[in-house]
């Protein structure tokens, strides 16, 4: 399966549909997903139960300290940063907003291109706002697989033109191609 | 290899400052504290991780200027509201039983729940038999905390979150404005003990019937983690109570089998 070990996805307005389109199709996929969608702050998230009876892996919102198992969707919590750790466990924290959100895609995407550098796949999604870009640029920088969806495609697009701004991500695609994509690489 | 080289730099710094400081960051988790010392670094202008080193090594100020970087002085009253309708509704009942009380605020950081605690054990009739330790390791935190007053415009949020927590009076009876802020009672001050205290290297003070510590354990590596929940187990009495923050969960420690979680969703546990 190429080695990749983990696929983190961050996606904000619009996310949740999208997500709902493209996480299902990924059902064959073994890798553990992190994942960050921008909520409001604080308010109690029902993201995971939602996915959870949609998908056939295992879903959890994450737990400071929890390790990363194989095929498991986890939910970054409302108001917490979600990263990962050197022993591929999951650390929370309640430092500052990076890009006016918390959790931060960047914060997600930097923290697990430092510990799965080149097996690692990143993939940005719709969003209104800039987070994940730079994040995405440190995955490549990292040696690993970035995806972006097609602005043609998203709701908002201004998150993937982001990134599209900021470096060349090896794909665009749509989200059924982005599904497809992935399940062949396994 | 620019990763590589900032990690063994970070390790470098954390060693030096324990050395000359006798703080000990060695065991926080890595990659937050990564970005709180790249912040400094930008911040502080010292170019590089060994360059802030050097300047703390030789300029005790800018270890204080640091040391605000390395600690997260976040924190409002009555956070997480479920927490202390939790604790009115489930907790204090039991304490009750108890000729008196002690409480441990364990990385207090400027206050804000040692007060809410206050609060919560005068409205249930039981702050004049307790006594609040709040601990900490930033005495900047400690300071403000021991000021116990608050900016105003946070007001309105805590008296938010004081109703969603039970709060049987009215908050404003809490607090006067003054000072261009919110002055907190001081007669909830008298049951409140701020002191410094490291969950790193300091040991167990005093025997405990409730230890509310939240969103501290989140900064800390495994084994730095099980050290505090090893303080906590020792100091808390038979069957005594542990707070942890919504996200925490002690699944993932050494201590799993030596506490009962009494309610799931509000991250409270009871000694074994």
């Amino acid at each position: 399966m190429n080695g990749y070990r983990a696929l983190v996805l961050g996606a904000s307005a619009g996310g949740v549909e999208a997500l709902l389109h493209l996480l299902p199709r990924l059902d064959g996929l073994d890798l553990p997903i992190l994942l960050v969608q921008h909520l409001p702050q604080d308010v109690p998230s029902h993201l995971a139960e939602i996915f959870a009876t949609r998908l056939q892996r295992p879903v959890r919102e994450a737990e400071d300290k929890e390790p990363l198992q194989p095929s498991t969707l986890y939910v970054a919590p409302p108001g917490y940063h979600l990263c990962v750790e050197a022993d591929f466990s999951l650390s929370l924290s309640r430092e500052a907003a990076v890009n006016f959100s918390r959790p931060s895609i960047d914060l997600l995407f930097e923290s697990a291109a430092a510990v799965f550098g080149h097996q690692l796949i990143g993939a940005l999604l719709t969003g209104a706002n800039e987070d994940g870009a730079a994040g995405l640029r440190r995955i490549a920088e990292r040696g690993g697989l970035t995806l972006v969806q097609d602005p043609q495609e998203a709701v908002c697009p201004a998150m993937p033109q982001a990134a599209l701004k900021l470096f060349t991500p090896a794909h665009v695609l749509s989200l059924d191609a982005m599904a497809d994509f992935l399940l062949r690489l396994e | 290899m620019p990763q590589r080289t900032a990690e063994i730099e970070l390790r470098l710094l954390l060693e030096a400052i324990y050395q000359k400081y006798d703080y000990d960051f060695r065991e926080y988790a890595l990659t937050s504290m990564k970005r709180r010392v790249q912040l400094a670094v930008q911040q502080m202008g010292t170019g590089c991780i060994s360059g802030l080193q050097g300047r703390v090594l030789h300029d005790p100020a800018a270890f204080t200027e640091l040391l605000q970087y390395l600690t997260i002085p976040v924190s409002e009253m009555f956070r997480d509201p479920g927490y202390f309708l939790a604790l009115r509704q489930q907790v204090l009942p039991v304490l009750r039983t108890y000729p008196s009380l002690t409480v441990w605020v364990a990385g207090c950081s400027t206050g804000e729940e040692a007060y809410s605690l206050a609060i919560l054990l005068r409205e249930e009739g039981l702050l004049e038999r307790s006594m609040i330790y709040a601990t900490d390791i930033n005495p900047h935190s400690l300071e403000r905390a021991r000021r116990g007053i608050y900016p105003l415009e946070q007001v309105s949020g805590y008296t938010r979150n004081y109703q969603e927590a039970g709060g049987t009076g009215a908050f404003s009876d809490y607090y006067v404005a003054a000072y261009e802020g919110a002055l907190f009672d001081k007669s909830l001050r008298e049951h409140i003990t701020f002191a410094d205290h490291s969950l790193a290297t300091d040991s167990v003070f005093a025997e405990t019937q409730l230890i509310s510590c939240r969103n501290v354990m989140i900064y800390f590596n495994k084994g730095l983690q099980n050290r505090a929940l090893g303080l906590f187990h020792e100091s808390l009495c038979h069957r005594g109570f542990l707070g942890l923050g919504s996200k925490e969960t002690l699944n993932f420690s050494k201590f799993a089998d030596r506490f009962e979680p009494v309610l799931a969703d509000e991250k409270v546990y009871r000694k074994l």
